[in-house]
């Protein structure tokens, strides 16, 4: 049976990870080569590849850094952020990623998901939303959580798979850095309305936080993981081990 | 040499870079001649059945591969371009594939119970039904990388190793010089790297 999925996320600004604390046994850890291999040689099911960079030429240094991540690092890739039409998916695909993660560029133009989907194929399109509870509702937000859209998040989403989105990466903002957990609530509303794999992201803190997810929410297909893993105290293969102990199906 | 063969289907810049990582030769190539340079070729492949047998068509790549395997040359198919292998695909209508293994290329969702999430996308074991060269040095159990939402069924006794999702899909395939893997080697870290390994030294 398919197992579940562990993935780092990885910021990069300016051709750097902008987290990343100690590691054992790596000398640089803010180089992206370097963290992505740590990150797959531990067990990393998949890595994701954050481009927090405004410049064109931290876009530049970007696409340089997919492709050398790209080149040595054997596992699947998605790249996510400043992606806006269909010459950013070309860029990111020809410089290796398998995958591309759209969030603001589709609330800004929502036929960028089904022309993605027809010209890429649905396995290559994943929409990623940033969702808040506003007065008891799930509401999408764009620009990294600074504009509330007041679109419903489960009616949004739904609407993107049904326009060819291959997968949902699902981020609360109301447990994003807070450390105590993913948000089993939204997680489950999401999960119910869509068809497609759906990537839990905010919110985990310790190991239990994953063996909790996976255990409540069968459906949930992978747990992101970022600043759990940056500090260096958990590893994906202590993640992993102790998913595999609660009898969770995880490759190790 | 292996030879990657491009018909502008699907990107091939990990495969390219997987042979650099196991120190082998590869060369990415649509050209005739140069294909038929090759010791063995790879014959990539990601998208609708349709549209990529057209492509091999259209690029005369089609009867070039018939030829190629024929002669007893080492071929394998990833992905679609196992799928492409066989007789013929129902995605999306019906399409004639090379035919060079026997079985038919079918929707997941017939193999499975409802419910389960199509694609099939993940990582997932394999199981052997029959001893292959490509997995010579892979313990069975291992998992590869799935990104598939139509399956290989009837393959018979080509089947080499099968993985589970609900129902049994065919996870690789082998006829004489002819291989299939549905899963991507160069997506399925060290694991994919050995299976792309052994074929590189076939």
């Amino acid at each position: 049976m398919i197992t579940k999925r562990i993935i780092p996320c990885l910021d990069v600004r300016d051709g750097r990870v902008v987290k990343g604390v100690n590691f054992q046994g790596i000398r640089d850890v803010s180089s992206p080569v370097e963290l992505a291999k740590y990150y797959s040689d531990s067990g990393a099911d998949e890595l994701v590849f954050y481009d927090i960079t405004a410049s064109a030429q931290g876009r530049r240094l970007f696409t340089d850094i997919l492709r050398d991540v790209a080149s040595q690092i054997f596992i699947p890739l998605t790249v996510g952020g400043g992606v806006n039409t269909l010459e950013d998916f070309d860029r990111v695909l020809k410089c290796g990623a398998d995958k591309v993660s759209v969030n603001s560029g589709a609330l800004r133009d929502p036929s960028l998901i089904p022309r993605a989907a027809k010209r890429y194929g649905d396995q290559c399109v994943v929409i990623s939303a940033d969702v808040k509870r506003v007065d008891g509702r799930f509401t999408v937000f764009a620009r990294g959580g600074r504009d509330n859209t007041g679109l419903d998040a489960v009616e949004w989403l739904r609407r993107c798979v049904g326009e060819g989105a291959g997968e949902v990466v699902l981020n609360s903002i109301d447990t994003d850095g807070v450390r105590g957990g993913f948000d089993l609530e939204m997680l489950s509303a999401v999960c119910d309305a869509v068809s497609v794999p759906v990537i839990a992201s905010g919110g985990a803190g310790r190991v239990e936080d994953f063996v909790t997810l996976f255990k409540a929410l069968p459906k949930v297909d992978a747990g992101l993981a970022a600043s759990i893993l940056h500090f260096g105290e958990v590893t994906v293969a202590d993640i992993k081990k102790a998913l595999r102990d609660e009898g969770v199906n995880v490759r190790l | 040499m292996t030879g990657i063969i491009d018909y502008g289907v699907g990107n091939l810049f990990s495969l390219k870079s997987s042979f650099a990582a196991i120190g082998e030769e590869c060369l990415v190539s649509g050209d005739a001649d140069e294909i038929r340079r090759m010791d063995r070729l790879i014959l990539p492949g990601v998208g609708a059945f349709g549209d990529a047998a057209g492509k091999l068509r259209e690029s005369g790549l089609f009867d070039l591969l018939l030829e190629e395997a024929a002669s007893g040359k080492p071929l394998l198919g990833i992905c679609l371009g196992m799928q492409l292998l066989f007789d013929r695909s129902l995605e999306y209508g019906r399409h004639p594939g090379l035919g060079l293994i026997s079985g038919e290329v079918r929707p997941i969702a017939e193999a499975i119970p409802a419910g389960l999430k199509i694609p099939h996308i993940g990582w997932n074991a394999l199981t052997y039904t029959r001893p292959s060269a490509l997995f010579k040095n892979v313990p069975e159990g291992s998992h590869v990388y799935f990104v598939h939402s139509y399956h290989a069924a009837g393959c018979g006794p080509s089947t080499t190793a099968v993985t589970e999702y609900g129902g049994t899909l065919t996870a690789a395939v082998e006829r004489d010089n002819i291989f299939g893997c549905q899963f991507h080697p160069e997506k399925s870290g060290r694991v994919g790297l050995e299976i792309l390994k052994a074929f590189a030294a076939l």
